[in-house]
């Protein structure tokens, strides 16, 4: 059992939890995601580490609710227990010899992006970020982007915070700017991903993607979070969750993930609060 | 007994009633079946049973106790020799191990040894009188909660050693939990000879990832003197053809894990699992029986199992083949398929195969199979459930010890890896074999670790 050691409300739906986990915490990368079960008969559901704190075993995940599973452990408390959380699984990112780096976070992808423009801002590597989200409501981690990049560019869909538009427009806008960028990082909805690597594919960027697949068992024993890339299938949860954005085939990323779309209590659409949401809102 | 040529036949639930439901399907003998049973067994001097099972359990002796009733007796036998006596004497295929070279087979049915072995097992707790010899204060780690790892844990306890099992999974078992169905191997089965191994003084470490969580290096600087590695192989293989990341294509490890560990066939699970009314199984191994065994068990109406060789050939148990007949499996042989098809919403709607006949003897002994030209035809399903097989998992190339070009850890004949501290047996070594295999191994690891440390106190 897991304890959760601290709670906050970082923007609607968006909550930020730290957990005692020693032995996630003894080795955890950025890059890398935890899978936990809330309850004894709850699925297992994949999270990425957003940060860590090796001496006192503490991880910090950032979830959006948007399902049963995110629900249900959204309705536990500081000094509640998870039942499982196990990690750190999938590959690091891999960060080293980047002179000069764009990231771009779309709404809770935020969450993921920030620990590798960490990692990346304390290996020196000159970085930029690029943050996208719906709403002026929606934003999470201003503080954590500005203070550890060179530039952050913060855009939201309406125009009621930052500049209008989504994070490709802001991408743009960097890449004509600076025609020396090594690699871009991109994490959020697929079709965000898909975007921006049609952007970095015209500018002939490298560029990293982080996918948020489908998983069971998060250590490659069942391919339920299998995707293809470069013509070959891959399970994102062993030799992923990073790939490279050129060569993913997001359409059929996307597709997989709404598998159980249908199924009531798995909600996977992306950015979007869903239907059992809504209920609870409405006090139904 | 007024017929000593055949076996004590053991009661099964009735087909129908059992594809409601995932309850055990054979019910083991009473008492007196099982004693009628036992005084088949000639207990011969030369005991040529023993030598066919991997872990060498003195089955004459054990026979002999249930002979007088003496169950107790027979367990202790037993329990000198295996650590899951209840799950082997359900999931060996004993036909090819034990029973093949029982003398009774000769004239007749050999005599029932895993039935046998399944009853003394269950007959009992599971858990010893005697407690382990002087504990020798010695940490040792087994890596892995499969059948493997239960093994040798088991006996480095029985040893002495203080021991500890890391596991990924939120559950212990490896392939008893996640793989075989309940109707086979009930898991309350699998509780209960976990929680003698409990009893013992193993610990348990669940949701540890070795490889990700904790690496060798971290087990060494936390006092483990020495490590087993019993991972398995759990990686999936597909086909590699047209169609396999439709919806609707599971691999047989992700089908069962939902259905066995995550229990998405029942109404108090989260977990979900799409599955409509005409289901492909591809493969012909027992993994496959179980999946498609358990797709009926789920309602479908048509549940095709796909084979690309004959009936003869099919790697899978007698008994299994027999009960998913029984169970109204409809099995496609000499049928391979080229392609999988979808519809618009990018859901499985069919399957394209093609008829295969069997040619010529290759080197391993069996008729290589090939294409029936013109002979390709689509079997309408929404599911297609690949069961060709595992691999070995890749988080074994980050532990820094020799693997061959499979993927497969390597050792010596007495079960060290390239880290002489570190000892490996199971499927990470051999590949997807059986359970009793698997066992057998961890189980001589636990030795070989044992006059490791003798041999040093010694010296």
């Amino acid at each position: 059992m897991y304890k959760i050691v601290l709670k906050e409300t970082l923007a609607t739906a968006v909550v930020k939890m730290m957990v005692h986990a020693p032995y996630v915490a003894r080795k955890a990368k950025a890059g890398q995601f935890i899978i936990l079960r809330v309850h004894e008969n709850s699925e297992r559901i994949p999270l990425t580490i957003a940060d860590y704190n090796r001496e006192e075993g503490l991880i910090t995940i950032i979830y959006q609710v948007v399902g049963k599973a995110t629900m249900d452990l959204n309705n536990l408390e500081e000094g509640d227990y998870i039942h499982d959380f196990v990690g750190p699984l999938g590959k690091p990112s891999e960060i080293e010899n980047l002179k000069k780096a764009i990231v771009v976070g779309g709404g809770v992808g935020c969450a993921i992006a920030y620990p590798i423009v960490k990692a990346l801002a304390e290996q020196n590597t000159e970085v930029y970020s690029v943050v996208g989200f719906r709403n002026k409501e929606m934003v999470i981690l201003e503080d954590e982007f500005a203070s550890h990049s060179d530039k952050r560019v913060l855009m939201s869909d309406d125009g009621s915070y930052g500049s209008k538009g989504f994070v490709t427009t802001g991408l743009e806008g960097l890449l004509e700017e600076h025609k020396d960028i090594d690699c871009v990082f991109a994490i959020g909805p697929i079709i965000m991903m898909k975007n921006i690597a049609a952007v970095t594919r015209k500018y002939g960027v490298k560029t990293v993607v982080s996918m948020n697949s489908i998983m069971i068992d998060g250590t490659g024993m069942c391919g339920g979070c299998r995707l293809t890339v470069g013509g070959e299938t891959k399970f994102a949860c062993v030799d992923g969750p990073e790939f490279d954005g050129h060569l993913v085939d997001f359409d059929e990323a996307q597709s997989r993930n709404n598998i159980f779309k249908n199924q009531p209590a798995h909600s996977f659409e992306e950015d979007k609060t869903c239907q059992l949401l809504k209920e609870v809102e409405n006090g139904k | 007994m007024a017929n000593k040529t055949q076996r004590t036949l053991m009661a099964l639930k009735d087909s129908k009633e059992r594809i409601t439901n995932f309850e055990e399907v054979a019910l083991g003998y009473t008492l007196e079946e099982a004693m009628a049973e036992a005084n088949r067994c000639l207990e011969c001097k030369n005991k040529p049973c023993v030598s066919g099972c991997p872990v060498a359990i003195d089955i004459p002796k054990f026979i002999h106790e249930i002979k007088a009733g003496n169950l107790e007796k027979a367990f202790e036998v037993l329990s000198e020799y295996t650590s899951l006596p209840a799950v082997c004497g359900r999931v060996c295929p004993q036909e090819t191990q034990c029973e093949a070279l029982c003398v009774r087979g000769l004239k007749g049915e050999p005599v029932a040894i895993g039935a046998l072995e399944r009853f003394v097992a269950d007959s009992h707790n599971g858990i010893l009188k005697t407690v382990p010899s002087e504990t020798k204060g010695i940490k040792t780690a087994v890596i892995g909660s499969g059948p493997a790892g239960l093994s040798c844990a088991g006996t480095l306890a029985r040893l002495g050693y203080d021991v500890t099992i890391f596991e990924a999974l939120h559950e212990t078992g490896g392939v008893l939990r996640y793989g075989i169905p309940e109707f086979r191997l009930p898991k309350a089965i699998v509780d209960r000879e976990i929680n003698a191994l409990k009893k013992l003084g193993v610990k348990i470490e669940k949701n540890v990832v070795i490889g990700r969580s904790l690496d060798l290096k971290d087990l060494e600087d936390d006092g483990f003197k020495a490590i087993f590695i019993g991972t398995g192989a759990g990686l999936p293989r597909f086909m590699n053809i047209e169609g396999e990341n439709l919806l609707g294509v599971y691999s047989a490890n992700e089908f069962l894990t939902r259905i066995n560990l995550m229990k998405a066939y029942e109404a108090k699970s989260d977990t979900p699992l799409y599955l409509g009314s005409n289901v492909a199984v591809v493969g012909g191994g027992n993994v496959a029986m179980d999946a498609a065994r358990s797709a009926k068990r789920l309602g479908a109406a048509h549940v095709y199992l796909i084979y690309r060789r004959s009936e003869e050939e099919m790697p899978a148990r007698r008994e299994e083949v027999e009960h998913a007949k029984e169970e109204g499996i409809e099995f496609k042989f000499l049928c391979n398929p080229l392609e999988i098809l979808g519809n618009e919403n990018q859901y499985v709607s069919g399957i394209k195969c093609i008829d295969m006949a069997l040619g010529d003897v290759d080197q391993n002994n069996r008729r290589r199979p090939h294409e029936v030209e013109g002979s390709e035809h689509i079997i309408a399903v929404d599911n297609v459930i690949m069961s060709i097989g595992t691999m070995a998992n890749p988080l074994i190339k980050t532990l820094g010890i020799d693997i061959n070009h499979q993927g497969l850890i390597e050792t010596n004949e007495v079960g060290q890896t390239s880290n002489l501290s570190v000892y490996a047996g199971g499927d990470a070594v051999s590949g997807a074999a059986t359970v009793i295999n698997a066992m057998g191994k961890g189980k001589q690891c636990a030795y070989e670790i044992h006059n490791e440390f003798m041999s040093k106190r010694e010296a």
